[in-house]
């Protein structure tokens, strides 16, 4: 199966397929730069990268779709994108063919990608930690300082 | 066998409590072994300003024969110096065989325990946990009345204080009912309301003392923060309003108990001192044995 195969007719126009690499399809419309963010990925990054937002999808009334290439995901990497968008699926690509798909698992712990919201926690000084969350149904709990962030995750993404 | 810290009261569940006040019990009738620390060296880091909390835990470690080991001032400390706490725990470990830290920073007795090779009990971390205040808090009360379904009244900062959060947080494990008042920006963070009505808390606000006061088992008062308000005449105003007085009381329940975790400024008379309701004293010294509890605990 090729991934260009299942795609959207619209996606099809607006992304080229890619050889090597990793599709993050069906994030929540509007998130793909958060995704993006998420994985750490700047301008400074090597990756070729290919972002669409709000495409028309079947399953979604709109979805986003980014592309990487030459770069297979890792499972910790993967489930970072749960806490932003957690129906997002992962198809990893070898010689334009699907050899992996998989969708995201919310992790119980994330580490070093939320900065803790709270200026007075020990997190956010020089120590030689990186900042820690529990992922509840509530929100993420600090590790440190049990401050629970409950909206606006996105703006504490480091 | 993986070392005991004790960080924070969540990290308890009922039963670990009781079994823990139980022994504070035990302690308080003499009944312990006085030899228990007994060449045992233990580092009291304090890196905030304390009396009650530094002196009862070095009471705790003398009366247990153990020695306790404590930077002189903080001026003096590495810290002072630019060293992480990471590095001077590390340090410590080496020095002593269990640490007592008090730190201005939120979550550093946490990190404290990620890397000590021994065990850590918090003392009190900024804004955050201090559990040794709870147990001997849940221990005062237990002193007068069974924990179980009782109602609390947490009157004065309930937002920044630490102890009203703890205490809030363990008596939700004793199905207690929880009645509080607090001057208008200082009330219950949104988020431990939300813990605590998940955990099937009853949380009932009041206005005035006198509404409340009939209603309660325990009156929980707190100190309210000059530096809380934008000027004197602001703050005067709003703790004259929440000055537990003689007259106020003469409503409360006959076994009412007042609490209260020290320094008071302003928010008790001291004509309440004398009454049967007081207790802040008692709870005071009830922190040697509890604290000789956990310092047993975590040395075991």
């Amino acid at each position: 199966m090729t991934h260009t195969g299942t795609a959207d007719e619209n996606e099809r126009l607006l992304i080229r397929r890619i050889k090597n690499g990793t599709v993050i399809d069906h994030i929540d419309g509007g998130e793909a730069l958060n995704v993006v963010k998420i994985l750490g990925i700047t301008g400074t990054t090597q990756e070729a990268l290919s972002v669409a937002t709000n495409v028309p999808s079947r399953d979604m009334e709109r979805k986003d779709i980014v592309k990487l290439t030459n770069r297979e995901l890792s499972k910790e990497e993967v489930d970072r994108i749960a806490l932003i968008s957690p129906h997002a699926t992962i198809n990893i690509i070898r010689n334009f063919k699907v050899c992996e798909k998989k969708g995201v698992e919310i992790p119980t712990l994330i580490e070093g990608i939320v900065r803790c919201p709270n200026p007075g926690c020990i997190s956010n000084t020089n120590e030689p930690i990186k900042s820690k969350f529990r992922v509840l149904s509530k929100g993420l709990c600090c590790y440190y300082c049990d401050w629970v962030i409950t909206k606006d995750l996105t703006s504490y993404i480091i | 066998m993986a070392t005991r810290h004790i960080i924070s009261i969540g990290d308890f569940d009922r039963s670990g409590i009781d079994c823990l006040l139980d022994h504070a019990q035990q302690i308080d009738s003499k009944k312990y072994d006085k030899n228990a620390l007994n060449g045992k060296i233990l580092a009291v880091l304090f890196f905030e300003p304390s009396t009650r909390t530094r002196m009862s835990f070095e009471s705790a470690i003398a009366r247990l024969g153990g020695t306790s080991l404590s930077v002189g001032s903080l001026d003096a400390c590495s810290m002072a110096k630019g060293e992480t706490l990471a590095d001077t725990i590390r340090v410590v470990s080496g020095y002593a065989d269990a640490i007592v830290i008090r730190h201005p920073k939120e979550g550093a007795a946490r990190l404290a325990a990620e890397f000590a090779t021994v065990p850590v009990i918090n003392a009190g971390d900024g804004a955050g946990q201090h559990p040794s205040q709870t147990l001997l808090d849940l221990y005062t009360i237990r002193q007068s009345m069974p924990i179980d379904k009782i109602d609390v009244a947490l009157v004065g900062d309930l937002r920044y204080g630490r102890t009203a959060h703890s205490l809030a947080s363990a008596l939700s494990l004793y199905n207690a009912r929880l009645h509080t008042l607090s001057p208008t920006g200082l009330e219950l963070p949104d988020t431990l309301i939300t813990e605590l009505a998940d955990k099937g808390m009853e949380i009932v606000n009041h206005d005035s003392i006198e509404e409340m006061i009939g209603l309660v088992d325990v009156l929980y008062v707190t100190r309210i923060q000059r530096e809380r308000f934008p000027d004197s005449a602001s703050y005067f105003n709003v703790t004259s309003s929440y000055r537990i007085t003689p007259e106020l009381l003469g409503d409360a329940k006959e076994h009412l108990i007042v609490l209260h975790p020290l320094p008071r400024v302003d928010e008790i008379d001291p004509r309440v001192d004398e009454s049967p309701y007081a207790r802040y004293f008692e709870q005071s010294r009830n922190g040697v044995p509890v604290r000789m509890a956990m310092l047993m605990d975590v040395m075991q």
